[in-house]
């Protein structure tokens, strides 16, 4: 049994719609759905404005229609499952602690910041500053799970320090900016200086990758970890090549304007 | 509402109001046009607070709330804002909190807490007209600044020549240009060291400053001797040199020792109660000061007290912000033309820390050692020690003592075994706690209509529950009364109003500016007629007057 929500009043402006989490609308009615508060614009509206309900409040959520102007859909969420037929806006699974999302459009920049736990899956692209933390913060996600299988742009888990982010296409620059801790695998290449200011942590990349000259190379390995993360993700969906599997990656340290304690790791195309 | 600006009648409540005597007298407070009067007609409005304590509303003497630095700490802690935000009312309006609010959202926090007028204490002459504008947004309370003058280079430059004359009107001159309330010394001559030696600092008040012949302290004594002889309201407001290491207590003493014969005013001074050796661990030094302070009718000082939790250093006290700033953290360094420097850094203090708590334990020492509450006054230096927001907290810290031993048991033992917090159990009244947050700083100030409830006073008025737990009680009056209009009513905000600008005027000799304009044509970035702030910034806008103009210093408690 789920919930279903339709957008059917396509919003002029941006709605942020932080109640749209199975936390909020578990065990409510149909109408206390209907009835419950989100921002469009400066404006206070009610759910059922915007959307057609179906079902009282579950644990499961469906969402369906093209969400790209709705922000903040299944922020602080702590369980359950949401799941978005299209596309979503910005904020997605802000400060989730559990639970799951997973988009088959696209999602917009701002995907799952502050997350301390569950899985964010998006199907499309993704925008800039995905799993980062929000300005101003020195430390971004601290645990959970972010798979993109499209492409993401600029600042991909900025200042994160724990937790996994893959992308299964391109990422944009400054991947793993100030990055603590925590693994990022990218798989069909990356933009300019991943890794800068990292202090620890692995960044992961199967094309060759354009370094900055704080790291230096240290060795070349065949990390057994990685095999583990690339069976789990080829059981999400991800196409993982064997070469990946098997192959050999040649590990640079950096950044050395930190603690040197971080590693990017690029697969040796030999 | 119209009936609010009329007349009032405060009923029954407990008065504090020691500039004027009155230890907790049940008694009415009537008010008629935004003043404290005797009679009020039949048709005024009666506010009960039959149970409750009234008290003038409160002064803040030494904050830093607008202008270039302030916005520097908003700038660099969006994370802080994010975190806090203040909604409007239907009759205020919105703001973000956090260590340093925005304006808005400063002057009504500041209401919440009973405040109702308060003082930025360093804004560089360059950046009076923001600072100015920034009051102009930051509602309910009245406000005022210090004018930092104690590195300025044309200042030092007469100094070195031995034109005495010169230099006081030339303070004069730079008080009314820009405006100021009284004027800041910020460690006297360090900008030259950590301008011209690399980064480097005062360390000896005794050093010559390059290339001046003079050293900070004849400095800082030329300062002091000048802003008292000009009759400034307010004595030199001084941060000594040295602040923030371990021993400069010496330096503290001859600081005040240079400025015996004349008022001044010794800011912040837990930052400057440290004993022990340069470099090695902070302890306390509370005593040996603040006896001197007890002994010395000439010296008023604020403490500038330090609690844990959030704050963020912002000073002009450019190389301290150097020393401070840790790999990881975000600091600002900023050098203001020939007059002055600044550093800004979000900062945590720790009650596992040793020197935290030592910072902590300091400034709790220094009000409990005190004699004279009129010259020793609360301030948090906020929001170098704390936010204001904390005042409430370290109020209940000084008026209990229980509450004080509790928080003792979780803070760094080693620090507390030390101090000579754990054998002091005096306790703050009620009567004294009005004198260091409204009566003394209000007096130190030369405002002659605030920090009392005597006929003819300013209608700023706070009425709080009277609560036995002293954080809940100040965080919340019950009414605050501001300029005669009910602002807070039953903890909610019913009105919203624009404080007034607080500066004085020095009289000098108009000759005193073709010595200025020369040097300020080759070496500013401005032109000089683009520097005085005009009249046109004063909107509402008071002038304090001088100590010799004949406006009647309110006598204290017999």
């Amino acid at each position: 049994m789920h919930t279903e929500l339709e957008l059917v009043t396509a919003p002029e402006v941006p709605i942020e719609a932080e109640c749209l989490s199975p936390a909020k609308i578990k065990g409510l009615s149909q109408s206390g759905i209907e009835h419950l508060e989100m921002m469009h614009g400066n404006r206070k509206v009610r759910v059922g404005d915007f959307f057609r309900v179906t079902g009282n409040g579950q644990c499961s959520l469906r969402l369906e229609g093209d969400l790209s102007r709705v922000k903040y859909i299944g922020a602080g969420m702590t369980e359950g499952e949401v799941r978005v037929n299209g596309s979503a806006g910005m904020h997605l699974g802000a400060g989730m602690s559990g639970g799951m999302i997973r988009v088959s459009g696209d999602a917009s920049d701002w995907v799952g910041p502050e997350m301390s736990g569950g899985r964010i899956e998006v199907m499309g692209n993704a925008g800039h500053m995905v799993g980062s933390a929000y300005r101003g913060q020195r430390v971004g996600i601290m645990g959970g799970e972010i798979l993109i299988h499209g492409n993401v742009k600029n600042e991909l888990g900025s200042a994160m320090r724990h937790g996994l982010i893959a992308v299964g296409g391109q990422a944009g620059d400054f991947v793993g900016v100030n990055m603590r801790a925590g693994t990022i695998i990218v798989m069909d290449g990356m933009g300019v200086r991943p890794g800068a200011g990292m202090v620890r942590g692995t960044i992961v990349s199967f094309q060759p990758v354009e370094l900055l000259p704080t790291f230096s190379y240290s060795c070349w390995l065949r990390p057994t970890f990685l095999r583990f993360y690339l069976c789990h993700l080829g059981q999400s969906g991800f196409e993982v090549d064997d070469a990946y599997m098997g192959g050999r990656y040649r590990r640079y340290c950096g950044d050395s304007v930190e603690e040197n304690r971080g590693e990017i790791l690029v697969l040796d195309a030999r | 509402m119209a009936e609010n600006s009329v007349e009032l009648r405060i009923k029954g409540g407990k008065v504090y109001d020691p500039a004027n005597g009155i230890d907790g007298e049940v008694r009415d407070i009537l008010v008629r046009d935004g003043r404290v009067v005797d009679k009020v007609s039949e048709k005024a409005r009666t506010i009960n607070a039959h149970g409750m304590v009234v008290m003038p509303g409160a002064v803040d003497i030494h904050c830093h709330i607008a202008g270039p630095k302030v916005n520097l700490s908003r700038k660099l802690q969006p994370e802080d804002h994010r975190l806090d935000v203040h909604p409007g009312t239907e009759v205020t309006r919105s703001g973000v909190g956090g260590v340093t609010p925005s304006t808005f959202a400063t002057g009504y926090r500041y209401a919440t807490l009973g405040y109702t007028t308060a003082f930025d204490a360093a804004v560089p002459p360059l950046a009076a007209r923001h600072v100015i504008e920034e009051f102009h947004d930051t509602p309910v309370i009245d406000k005022g600044f210090y004018v930092l003058l104690g590195n300025n280079m044309f200042l030092y430059d007469l100094l070195k020549q031995g034109r005495k004359q010169d230099f006081k009107e030339a303070i004069a001159w730079w008080v009314t240009a820009a405006r100021a309330a009284g004027v800041k010394l910020v460690n006297a001559g360090s900008d030259e060291f950590w301008k011209g030696r690399r980064n480097d600092n005062v360390t000896d008040v005794n050093e010559d400053i390059d290339p001046f012949d003079l050293t900070p302290l004849q400095a800082t004594a030329a300062f002091i001797e000048a802003v008292d002889e000009l009759n400034l309201p307010h004595p030199a407001h001084i941060h000594c040199n040295n602040l923030g290491h371990s021993g400069n207590v010496q330096t503290t003493l001859d600081t005040m020792k240079a400025a015996e014969g004349h008022r001044a005013h010794i800011a912040h001074v837990q930052f400057h109660s440290y004993a022990g050796e340069l470099g090695k661990r902070v302890q306390t030094g509370s005593e040996a000061i603040i006896d001197y302070i007890n002994t010395h009718e000439n010296i008023t000082t604020d403490i500038g007290m330090v609690m844990f939790g959030k704050a963020t250093a912002m000073t002009a006290d450019a190389p301290l912000t150097w020393m401070l700033r840790f790999k990881d953290t975000k600091w600002v360094n900023a050098d203001t033309e020939c007059e002055s420097g600044c550093g800004v850094m979000p900062f945590t203090y720790q009650d596992t820390n040793y020197t935290h708590t030592m910072q902590w334990a300091i400034g709790l020492e220094l009000f409990l050692l005190s004699k004279d509450p009129w010259r020793v006054m609360f301030s948090t230096d906020h929001p170098n020690g704390a936010s204001f927001q904390t005042y409430p907290r370290l109020i209940r810290l000084l008026m209990d003592r229980g509450f004080r031993a509790e928080m003792m048991k979780n803070v760094n033992q080693k620090a507390i075994s030390t101090c000579l917090l754990p054998q002091l159990d005096r306790e703050y009244s009620l009567s004294e706690i009005a004198i260091i947050t409204r009566a003394a700083p209000a007096r130190a100030l030369g405002l002659v209509n605030k920090g009392h409830l005597g006929a003819g006073a300013d209608a700023d008025i706070t009425v709080y529950t009277d609560d036995e737990n002293r954080e809940h009680m100040f965080n919340a009056p019950r009414y605050v009364i501001k300029a005669g209009k009910l602002i807070i009513e039953d903890h909610e905000f019913v009105d919203d109003h624009i404080g007034r600008f607080l500066h004085t005027e020095p009289e000098h000799d108009p000759a005193i500016e073709d010595q200025i304009r020369p040097f300020f044509e080759d070496y500013y970035s401005i032109r000089f007629n683009n520097y005085r702030v005009d009249a046109s910034y004063l909107h509402d806008h008071e002038v304090i007057p001088l100590r010799n103009s004949g406006g009647k210093r309110k006598k204290g408690s017999k």
